[in-house]
């Protein structure tokens, strides 16, 4: 293989590996705190129609970030609500905040422009253009987000007593510290990730929204995140590691395998999903998580 | 001087229970001051309204004479008060250091408070004898240490007044004395202690006075000098209670369970029962002391045929029990019983009516009903006059099985069992959360059974239990079977050692 196509698939890996890194990282937050977050996709998908619409209505691709996190944080506080505060199912809070994100935004965009859900396409400043090496701005804000949450989880007050939440938040409760507050704070700060990743998608990678843009990143983000046993510095390499397959899988579309023919696109493209399975199935051994997480607190009576 | 704690008039209700009324309790400090009840006293909540964890409906809290509000774990602790829970509030992945500094962190990095807490935590260590590795996770440390780490967490910060929930449930009798030896020196040192259990020797070897609740009321307050087990029993229970059933010296008959060298692994592949042999005579409790977890429960539903050995084999009535034969289905129609050790879990339905959970394991029986059709009212009527039998109250055979007290279910488990005229008899924990009123019936039933010619493998984590009934004791450590007494010729230091895993041989 020449190192043009070897560099190209490296370049479209950190490309393909940024949205999930970022949702990957949302995720750790909350799982981290004990809230089981399956929402993920949806709330990138709101970030990335409002990024969009608001890149374009305002023509500043700042003003898009900066709508793309508050949808994803709204979104982010209905979870919160309703599985911190009314102690509901949050398997069930997530489902729904997904079909919710999914209908609205292909509605709404479909109200706004009439053009089946998408945006007008974003031009100029309206995008985030190349930053530095050809990768835009959000690419190293993201990845900038590895080395801060390991240190913040590791190294402060505000991270000890995440961890400690996450795994025993009676024992949080006792020692005086507020079990909801703590959430709450994860899942916001997990709002702004998956807020950061959906803006990357629609105004960073892509000049406009379209229905459903997410397509399964969110999911793929918490197999990630299992796979990085739910800590940072493994959830970069493990998003990277399906960002490259990903970019492998977009090189060999077209190509022909010798006594089989054309290889389908579909099954190309399935291939990082088949790798997820294997990979979680076979080979990364007991991945454990936080052992609170998708208990809501209760005080014991 | 004023009390260190005082609690006046304190009412609280759940819904329709009224857990607290119009408590008041006054204690002096720099002593150690036990409360004792029955389950359901309402012993647990006054604690929790102490530290915070609920609001008092009314009434007053006053530390060292003044008013104080205490509507969260933060203000108890502001007012120097610390609690060591039954179950521990620890994070197990954590390390020592980072569950102590936990909420008391010293600034928004980690780092500088850090030093702080190891340079206290050697003072304490130094100043009480707390030695521990605080670089340990938790979850690494015995069950002993961990309560350890409790007791710091309350010490650094800055408890004066310790309340502790039941804490020797989970110790062996060795840890349980240096945990007494630590309250008498914190006490020394000026500390006030509050010691919650319902383990009346305790309060009897380590209190200054004692305090006793019933059914939500404090009924009295007593200095420890001046009382007896027998008047603090009758207090808790509101009659006269026998603690201590007679039983007399019996022969024991032919040998019925014959268990030789039975091994056991569990899903995970640990060795839970390693190597062991007993046998049980007819008219003979044999029971098994040791802590939680040292593989008790697994050698007794080993042998119930609820989980099969990798080794070992098991003779009944002199018959060898083939591994096709071994399960509880052919174990009990044999005439082997087992009364397992947790009743909600094993041995009843809670969602089930009584009368459904009380043929649990028996509804084949033909005598039941018809064909595969049970017979509802037979079943009623069968139920009712058990009930009366064995005393359950309320007597209601349709009632939920959850609705009944901890001792009603267990009562209602005997009673199954019992009543098919078992050869041997297995019972796990029989009092396991059973009043003492209760305990008194199901000591008085068992011993029955073991004079009427039952075989009784009889295994508790109550010493008190297993010392009162057994004829003959073995001691399980590690999953190891320690040593082997007659009741009448050991003491609890010698089993104690036993179950520490200080063999004869070793000794």
């Amino acid at each position: 293989m020449d190192l043009g196509i070897l560099a190209t698939i490296l370049d479209s890996a950190l490309r393909l590996s940024i949205p999930l890194l970022a949702a990957c990282l949302a995720g750790l937050w909350s799982e981290r705190s004990g809230v089981v977050d399956i929402g993920l996709e949806g709330k990138m998908l709101v970030a990335a129609a409002a990024a969009a619409a608001a890149a374009y209505a305002f023509g500043s691709a700042w003003v898009g970030l900066l709508f793309g996190i508050l949808a994803s944080i709204a979104f982010a506080l209905i979870h919160g609500f309703a599985s911190i505060s009314q102690r509901g199912n949050q398997i069930v809070s997530g489902v729904a905040i997904n079909m919710l994100a999914a209908g609205l935004t292909a509605i709404v965009g479909n109200a706004w422009y009439g053009q089946g859900g998408r945006t007008p396409p974003l031009e100029g400043d309206q995008r985030f253009g190349d930053f530095v090496f050809g990768h835009s701005v959000l690419v190293y804000v993201t990845l900038l987000a590895v080395p801060v949450t390991w240190f913040v989880l590791g190294r402060t007050r505000f991270g000890l007593r995440l961890r400690a939440v996450g795994e025993n938040p009676a024992a949080v409760d006792t020692a005086g510290i507020s079990v909801a507050g703590l959430r709450y704070s994860a899942v916001v700060i997990g709002g702004i990730l998956c807020g950061i990743g959906g803006t990357y998608l629609s105004v960073a990678q892509a000049a406009g929204f379209l229905p459903n843009m997410t397509a399964g990143r969110g999911f793929i983000a918490l197999a990630a995140l299992i796979f990085a046993k739910w800590r940072a510095w493994p959830a970069l390499g493990a998003c990277f590691l399906f960002g490259l397959l990903d970019a492998i899988a977009n090189q060999l579309q077209g190509f022909s395998l010798p006594g089989i023919g054309e290889i389908p696109v579909q099954a190309i493209q399935a291939l990082p999903y088949l790798m997820t399975v294997i990979l979680l199935a076979g080979v990364i051994g007991k991945a454990i998580p936080p052992r609170a997480a998708g208990v809501p607190y209760v005080k014991e009576r | 001087m004023s009390p260190a704690i005082e609690l006046i008039a304190i009412n609280k209700s759940f819904g329709a229970v009224h857990a607290n009324k119009d408590v008041n309790l006054s204690v002096e400090r720099g002593t150690i001051h036990g409360i004792v009840g029955e389950n359901g006293a309402g012993k647990s909540t006054l604690m929790s309204i102490l530290y915070g964890f609920y609001e008092a409906d009314s009434g007053e809290i006053r530390v060292s004479g003044k008013p104080t509000r205490i509507r969260s774990s933060n203000d108890a602790i502001n007012a120097g008060i610390g609690m060591v829970h039954q179950h521990f509030m620890l994070v197990e992945p954590l390390t020592v250091v980072e569950n102590v500094m936990l909420g008391a962190e010293g600034g928004a990095m980690l780092r500088a408070g850090e030093a702080k807490v190891r340079k206290e935590l050697a003072r304490l260590a130094k100043d009480y004898g707390l030695e521990i590795d605080v670089d340990a996770t938790v979850a690494e440390l015995s069950v002993g240490l961990q309560q350890r780490v409790e007791i710091l967490k309350a010490l650094y910060r800055g408890a004066d007044t310790l309340i502790l929930d039941e804490p020797t449930a989970v110790l062996t009798p060795p840890e349980a004395d240096a945990l007494f030896e630590l309250l008498r020196s914190l006490k020394q040192q000026g500390k006030t202690v509050i010691l919650i259990t319902h383990k009346l020797r305790e309060i009897m070897a380590i209190t200054d006075r004692v305090s006793v609740m019933r059914r939500g009321e404090m009924v009295a307050t007593v200095e420890t000098a001046n009382t007896s087990p027998p008047e603090l029993a009758e207090l808790m229970v509101g009659r006269r209670v026998l603690l201590r059933v007679e039983k007399t010296e019996k022969a024991p008959g032919a040998p019925m369970l014959e268990v030789q060298n039975l091994s056991v692994v569990d899903a995970r592949g640990v060795l839970r029962v390693a190597d062991a042999s007993l046998t049980v005579h007819a008219g003979e409790i044999v029971g098994i002391a040791g802590v939680a977890g040292n593989g008790q429960s697994e050698l007794l539903e080993a042998i119930a045929g609820m989980r099969r050995p990798v080794l070992g084999s098991v003779r009944f009535e002199g018959q060898n029990i083939g591994a096709a034969d071994h399960n509880p289905h052919q174990m009990r129609k044999l005439g082997l019983l087992h009364v397992p050790e947790d009743r909600l879990r094993m041995g009843l339905v809670p969602a089930f009516p009584a009368f459904e959970s009380a043929i649990l394991g028996f509804s084949e029986e033909p005598q039941l009903g018809c064909g595969p059709i049970l017979d509802h009212d037979r079943l009623v009527a069968d139920l009712a006059r058990k009930m009366e039998q064995y005393d359950v109250r309320p007597p209601a055979p349709r009632l939920k099985t959850s609705n009944f007290s901890g001792g009603n279910q267990q009562k209602i488990v005997l009673a199954r069992e019992i009543e098919r005229n078992p050869k041997v008899l297995l019972v796990g924990q029989p009092t396991r959360g059973v009043d003492i009123g209760a305990i008194e019936f199901i000591h008085r039933r068992l011993i029955a059974l073991r004079d009427a010619g039952v075989g009784i493998l009889l295994v508790s984590v109550e010493l008190d239990e297993i010392m009162h009934l057994s004829d003959r004791i073995l001691t399980m450590c590690g999953g190891k079977i320690t040593g082997e007494r007659k009741a009448s010729e050991t003491n609890e230091q010698d089993l104690g050692l036993l179950m520490a895993g200080v063999t004869d041989e070793a000794a």
